[in-house]
């Protein structure tokens, strides 16, 4: 019984308010436009968030990574020849391999700035020297073929694993497994290819590439091949720099040894080198620091949806305002064919929810929208969560009923001889 | 006092008093006033204007409450009712016709004559029935689906005095019912009132037109708040 008087109210609510189709189309705006930015704001905050967290969950959230640093300081010469030696060096690495109470295992990585070619087609990948157990240690995964293996490193053998971009760039229409690419100067056979990461800021390609990646070859073969010298010709000088090891990565064994092993790395390169030039990266950190800017981008979302939408409910209000004195003569007929309070609040409640809700479900719709098209015209990654149309729809509803509440007392509490009077 | 005492009471006022106070004037509408409707009786409330016509049929319509005496509506008690109460009784015992309609512009006819029911928290299960009969009734049974502003002046004044009667009222308050209608037209509705009045409804029209007046049994003539004189309908004209 009360639900087919409530059907009925609504019905005849939604038949008052089409009277007067423009204004509560116009009504509605400021719930649709409210609820719509809400969810959009959420899907481009969600999907932006998500992809800085899976990058840094990619590098591994139990990884303590240690990188050279090309040191700041510019040393003034008119020596057209120098030598610059900086970074981490292969004892660091074995002390941190083996000494640090924690760490599960280490891999030592070395960037080697050489061209990589196929034939006619060539690009400069990160050429990077390692051991097998990288795969492991950072989570990437295998596409086709093998990865390196100890073996290839004791024989120092000249095989390599090319990266996704790598290997559909210097290979568009054949498997490169088996294949020999060229290395500066040296053929190397692949052996496998790896399927695609996530692209971090150290993935960036240099000014002038189209294409990124990753070549890896074994960590001896790098070594016997390029050395520890890596020579830069620039117009007018000629750098060369030393750098042993352009990066660490240590696994630790339990995520709350993270900051432990950060720490004693920090402490030990500390020690150990004179100039800073290595920075420790810790994806935990960077982590809990992602999810922390996400807290307060959600604060500084909420803070904005919620003004938005109090200007919305504010609109409602007015109009429902003017509508229940335009219609005082209505509350006073129904007063005197038996109305309550109750019910005249119910019927203009209904009527300010029916416009809330109205604006809700178009600014949903509005809202999901907005998400799909900046993913198809700006390639943004958004995410709309299912809780977000529930929550914008919730919102809608309660902003139309704290707004509506007002005007439906001021209708209910009228004196209904002067509401009959009132012309 | 009492029409002809023949009845049981439908309306019983006793001494009752309506004071308005505008800012320092003390009004007094109606001044210990003591009259009882009965059953089945047609009256005229006629006046001048300021008599107490209007707070008569407030009170009697239970949209106002007394400032003291008592007001009884089929034996209840309505003065001391709180305003869900009040409502309450005037949903199942009072039916009102406006002079100018007052009819509820989105509903159409068939709704406009059960929005009385809508209010009631037991609506009756042949509520639709009830409505269909009295729009027929009314000689409206071929306008249900129309909305009041594709409806005459004097085919809405039917509709209003069908939802009226949705309740089957103990009392029907027709406050200038003609007012706003022609005179074919208003001879029309009196007619239907008479017929109401002979099927045993209790009618009680305010009107300040002698002519209509006369059509009623009975007539209630007030002055100032009181009961100036209480005579036979025909005896207005003369």
């Amino acid at each position: 019984m009360i639900r087919g008087s409530l059907l009925r109210t609504v019905r005849l609510g939604v038949r008052s308010l089409l009277l007067h189709k423009l204004r509560s189309a116009l009504t509605t705006l400021g719930v649709l436009f409210g609820v719509s930015s809400v969810i959009a704001m959420l899907a481009i905050g969600e999907g932006a968030s998500e992809e800085a967290q899976e990058a840094i969950r990619r590098l591994g959230s139990q990884n303590v990574i240690l990188r050279s640093v090309k040191p700041s300081d510019n040393q003034v010469t008119d020596q057209t020849t120098r030598v610059l030696t900086y970074g981490l060096t292969h004892d660091d690495f074995a002390r941190v391999a083996e000494t640090f109470p924690g760490v599960v295992r280490a891999i030592p990585i070395r960037e080697l700035p050489d061209e990589v070619r196929f034939g006619s087609r060539a690009l400069r990948p990160r050429v990077l020297a390692t051991v097998p157990s990288y795969l492991d240690v950072t989570g990437r995964v295998l596409h086709e073929g093998r990865f390196l293996e100890e073996i290839d490193d004791r024989e120092v053998a000249n095989v390599c694993v090319l990266g996704y971009e790598v290997a559909r760039h210097l290979f568009p229409f054949q498997t490169p497994v088996g294949e020999k690419v060229r290395i500066g100067s040296d053929y190397f056979t692949v052996i496998g290819t790896l399927l695609p990461r996530v692209r971090l800021g150290s993935d960036r390609p240099d000014p002038g590439e189209d294409v990124t990646g990753e070549v890896f070859i074994p960590l001896k073969t790098g070594r016997r091949w390029f050395g520890d010298m890596i020579l830069r010709i620039r117009s007018g000088s000629r750098d060369m720099e030393e750098v042993q090891l352009h990066e660490i990565v240590a696994e630790v064994d339990l995520a709350e040894n993270v900051p432990f092993v950060a720490a004693a790395c920090r402490t030990m390169l500390d020690r150990e080198h004179t100039e800073r030039d290595y920075e420790v990266v810790v994806p935990l950190e960077l982590l809990l620091r992602a999810q922390e800017t996400k807290r307060i981008f959600n604060i500084v979302l909420g803070s904005i949806a919620g003004i938005s939408l109090l200007v919305g409910g504010i609109g409602i209000m007015n109009v429902m305002l003017a509508t229940v004195t335009e219609r005082t003569r209505e509350i006073g007929i129904r007063r005197a064919l038996g109305a309550k309070r109750r019910h005249i609040v119910t019927q203009f409640l209904v009527e300010t929810v029916v416009l809330s809700i109205g604006g809700g479900l178009l600014g949903i719709l509005l809202g999901m929208a907005i998400p799909a098209g900046i993913e198809r015209w700006a390639d943004m990654r958004t995410i709309v969560t299912p809780t977000a149309p529930l929550l914008a729809f919730g919102i809608s509803a309660g902003v139309g009923v704290v707004f509506g509440l007002y005007p439906a007392w001021r209708a209910a509490v009228m004196d209904p001889v002067e509401a009959l009077r009132h012309e | 006092m009492s029409g002809r005492g023949q009845g049981r009471p439908v309306a019983e006022l006793e001494d009752v008093s309506r004071v308005y106070r505008l800012g320092e004037n003390v009004v007094k509408a109606l001044d210990g006033f003591s009259f009882r409707f009965e059953e089945g009786e047609y009256w005229a409330v006629m006046g001048s204007s300021g008599s107490g016509k209007s707070t008569l049929l407030n009170l009697l319509g239970c949209l106002d409450r007394p400032t003291s005496g008592s007001y009884r509506v089929r034996g209840e008690e309505s003065s001391a009712m709180d305003d869900d109460a009040l409502s309450d009784l005037r949903s199942r015992e009072i039916g009102f016709v406006f002079q100018s309609y007052n009819l509820i512009p989105q509903l159409d006819v068939l709704e406009n004559i059960m929005v009385p029911l809508f209010y009631q928290d037991v609506p009756p299960a042949d509520g639709p029935e009830r409505a269909l009969r009295l729009a027929e009734r009314v000689g409206l049974g071929d306008r249900l689906g129309h909305r009041p502003l594709e409806l005459s002046g004097g085919q809405q004044q039917r509709v209003a005095i069908a939802r009226a009667l949705i309740n089957d009222p103990a009392l029907v308050l027709a406050d200038e019912a003609t007012g706003n209608l022609d005179s074919a037209t208003a001879v029309e509705i009196l007619n239907l009132f008479d017929e109401l009045h002979g099927e045993g409804k209790t009618i009680l029209l305010v009107t300040h037109e002698p002519a209509v007046g006369e059509r009623a049994e009975n007539v209630l003539r007030l002055a100032d708040g009181r009961i100036a004189e209480v005579s036979r309908a025909r005896e207005v004209g003369a």
